[in-house]
């Protein structure tokens, strides 16, 4: 991770690799989807609604990897002090919000015809909405400061202390009575059928790399911006 | 129950947002980028 330190180092790779994850990313999101939309059986129990599975699932497993990958930035930025640690915080913060954001809509969506409710007040629902409610915490006090190192502290710590958050919307479908189904992939196997594992997995790759693509063109944008900011610095106190 | 235009509305959203901030991303690192470079 040190070697990245270097922003010139990064910046040459972030530009190298931009194009090949969105290109990566829209093929097998788009493969995943069309393949889930119009190729893959409709579920025994849930029907044709099953199909909305392709888009909240990956939904669902990004907006909580983001965010513990959120956390892990500013543990990053406060223990190593690495100078790209505050850079990620700030890039992906928008990014884990919006995936956050497709899974509550997408799953309120699905709720509607499979338990007859848009909405319900229980423990994974809620906690999922916390979830997005962190990020919008996080990104309220990046923008909360004027001195940019003080922002990136506070929303940090606020970062690192939700991550409390991400075993209560794991375990929630276990710990308590909801609505919502228990998981069907776990480490000793899975209970979905392969012509619905393969389009969900073609899926949540391509949103990944999505997710990837969007974070290293914000981090190039955030860097773009702070070397503009230097060089107009520079000028006004040589001027 | 007709499931289709829940699917329709799901995957609508799902495009915008999604497309939104991949847009949003290309554009902010495209004009960041020129800027930096004029």
């Amino acid at each position: 991770m040190h070697a990245l330190a270097n922003p010139a180092r990064f910046r040459r790779l972030a530009e190298a690799l931009t194009p090949w994850l969105l290109g990566a990313g829209l093929a097998f999101a788009g493969t995943g989807l069309f393949v889930g939309l119009v190729l893959a059986p409709p579920d025994y129990l849930q029907g044709e609604s099953v199909r909305i599975m392709y888009v909240h699932v990956p939904a669902a497993w990004l907006s909580l990897g983001g965010y513990l990958a959120l956390a892990l930035a500013a543990l990053a930025a406060r223990v190593w002090k690495h100078p790209l640690a505050d850079v990620a915080l700030r890039a992906m913060a928008p990014v884990g919000a919006t995936f956050a954001a497709v899974c509550l809509l997408t799953g309120s969506i699905w709720g509607r015809p499979t338990w007859g409710t848009w909405w319900e007040w229980d423990g994974r629902l809620t906690s999922m909405l916390l979830l997005f409610f962190l990020y919008l915490g996080v990104i309220a006090l990046l923008h909360a400061f004027d001195n940019r190192a003080r922002a990136a502290r506070a929303a940090g710590l606020l970062a690192i202390l939700g991550t409390v958050n991400l075993p209560v919307i794991k375990f929630s479908v276990e710990w308590w009575n909801t609505l919502h189904q228990p998981a069907s992939i776990r480490l000793s196997g899975s209970a979905i059928h392969p012509a619905m594992l393969e389009p969900l997995a073609a899926s949540a790759l391509g949103f990944a790399l999505l997710f990837a693509a969007a974070v290293l063109m914000r981090m190039r944008a955030i860097l773009a911006e702070e070397r503009r900011e230097a060089r107009l610095r520079r000028r006004a106190l040589a001027a | 129950m007709d499931h289709g235009p829940f699917i329709l509305a799901a995957y609508l959203v799902t495009l915008a947002l999604v497309g939104g901030l991949l847009a949003n991303s290309w554009a902010w690192m495209r004009r960041a980028e020129r800027e930096r470079d004029e």
